[in-house]
């Protein structure tokens, strides 16, 4: 089958990473992103551990390289009202290649750089070794509010069919010959958002009355949550206190 | 005669806005039946079915499923008697995968374990698409989508399948698969339409159905040999099978116009 029958930030592989249950991948993302920002920026060496880790496990996880930096690109807005820190931040100025930046600035910078970088890599590996339903059964397992899970299932599961909806008004607008170009043309645009917004209205009128028709009284069923093995969180735990480990040493020794 | 599945008598409905979109209705539909409903745009075929499962309540006149009557207490049992397939089976295939959304309407009803599964793999089964298990079903394509809400509502193990216009949109290979598919099912089936051939192809019974009124009900082969009856109901069938039926070629024979 195409990459289209999957979401876009899957990779799909066969790695021990892809194997785990969701919900121990999910709650090792969150502990170990708890770990990274806890860490004081101060201490380099920590984030360098982090950093190598990670890399271990986006090898494992078989994450092209390509793919890994493409995703990355999410932080171009970040970085670079990051890279304003130094030239704008307070006293003392050090000089470095004849400018003179500040150097909390820079640490600022650094601090923002490395935690948000490293937190990315790992949603990545989640979402990259994880297929959205098993995402959902994962927050499920870890007694995530139910209404909430629901709502994101149908986030995922309606947007290609309102994206579809859209391209399908653009097409309609385009065959009559209307141009975007500028924007005295936009009008258009406005009233076809003002017609999506009544469809997918309608649709999610039609949508409850099916719910209705096949027993819904106002609560989602519960998914057959499935239980991760012993050894799977054993395996997450060693990972997990291993980023802790760094970042309790890095508090210490700061 | 037996309980019927559907008993609807003395039928009334109107909508807030005064529009009355049915009035009188007396239908009775028995075990095992495969009847049509009939009818232009508007005539009130979608009106109807949403009552039969509760969704409309009746204004006036009384809506019995195999005995039950269609009351706010008995609505969990009607919903699981009457299984409605909808028209477009995006606004039913609502869950992350095939399976999940299968699995929907039985664990309504409470079904867990080996009881909830083997439900689920036998409403697969029934309609082959126990393949597609663990797809997303925004990458089915249209007949499988077909199928997989089919399954779904047959997971509740119904007493009666009612389908609103299960052939638009169907190519037909898919077409004929939904056929076969309908015809393989045990169950009594009500099939919303504006396809009088395909009416005829697979339902003996048809029951007309005009401005909130029933206007005809019998065999589908009378009715739709009565050229007057559909007509007058803005019903036809295809003018190419007219053609083969003898009528005048109007490429062969122009109208002369004096």
């Amino acid at each position: 089958m195409s990459s289209s029958h999957r979401h876009a930030l899957f990779v799909h592989a066969h790695s021990p990473v892809h194997r785990l249950s969701p919900q121990v991948k999910i709650a090792a993302a969150l502990i170990m992103l708890g770990a990274i920002v806890s860490t004081p920026r101060e201490t380099v060496w920590a984030f360098v551990c982090y950093g190598l880790a990670l890399g271990i496990l986006v090898a494992l996880t078989q994450i092209p390289i390509r793919f890994l930096l493409g995703r990355m690109l999410v932080l171009t807005p970040f970085a670079l009202l990051a890279l304003l820190f130094p030239v704008f931040g307070t006293d003392p100025k050090v000089e470095i290649l004849g400018i003179s930046l500040s150097e909390q600035g820079l640490w600022d910078m650094w601090n923002l750089l490395a935690k948000a970088g490293l937190g990315l890599v790992t949603a990545i590996l989640l979402g990259a070794s994880t297929e959205i339903a098993d995402l959902l059964r994962g927050f499920d397992s870890l007694r995530a509010p139910r209404l909430v899970t629901a709502i994101l299932g149908f986030m995922v599961r309606y947007i290609d069919v309102v994206v579809g909806d859209l391209n399908r008004m653009r097409l309609a607008l385009a065959a009559r010959g209307h141009q975007g170009t500028s924007i005295a043309h936009w009008g258009p645009y406005g009233r076809a958002m003002g017609t999506m917004f009544i469809r997918t209205y309608e649709r999610g009128e039609r949508v409850y009355l099916a719910m209705e028709s096949r027993g819904y009284a106002g609560e989602m069923p519960a998914s057959s949550r499935v239980k991760a093995r012993p050894g799977e969180w054993a395996i997450a735990l060693v990972v997990v206190a291993a980023f802790w480990a760094v970042a309790i040493t890095a508090r210490i020794t700061r | 005669m037996s309980t019927p599945v559907i008993e609807i008598l003395g039928l009334d409905f109107a909508y807030p806005d005064g529009t009355e979109a049915l009035k009188d209705i007396d239908l009775h539909i028995h075990r095992g039946e495969r009847v049509a409903l009939l009818g232009p745009n508007g005539a009130g075929k979608t009106t109807l079915i949403l009552h039969m499962n509760g969704i409309h309540r009746a204004q006036t006149g009384t809506v019995t499923v195999s005995g039950l009557p269609v009351t706010a207490p008995n609505l969990l049992e009607i919903r699981r008697r009457v299984g409605l397939v909808f028209q477009d089976p995006d606004d039913q295939l609502f869950m992350p995968t095939v399976r999940e959304d299968v699995e929907f309407g039985p664990r309504n009803l409470g079904l867990t374990g080996a009881e909830l599964e083997h439900r689920v793999a036998a409403a697969m089964a029934s309609l082959e698409v126990a393949d597609l298990a663990n797809r997303a079903p925004n990458h089915l394509s249209f007949g499988q989508k077909r199928r997989v809400s089919m399954a779904g509502v047959m997971a509740m193990e119904p007493e009666i399948l009612v389908l609103d216009e299960p052939t638009s949109n169907l190519d037909p290979a898919s077409r004929q698969d939904l056929t076969q598919a309908l015809l393989g099912l045990d169950v009594t089936q009500l099939i919303v339409t504006h396809d009088l051939l395909y009416a005829l192809e697979v339902c003996p019974r048809s029951v007309i159905i005009d401005a909130g009124r029933i206007v005809a009900d019998g065999p589908t082969i009378e009715l739709l040999a009565d050229a007057e009856l559909l007509a007058a109901h803005r019903l036809a069938l295809p003018a190419a099978l007219l053609l083969l039926a003898g009528a005048p070629d109007p490429h062969r024979d122009p109208p002369r116009v004096n």
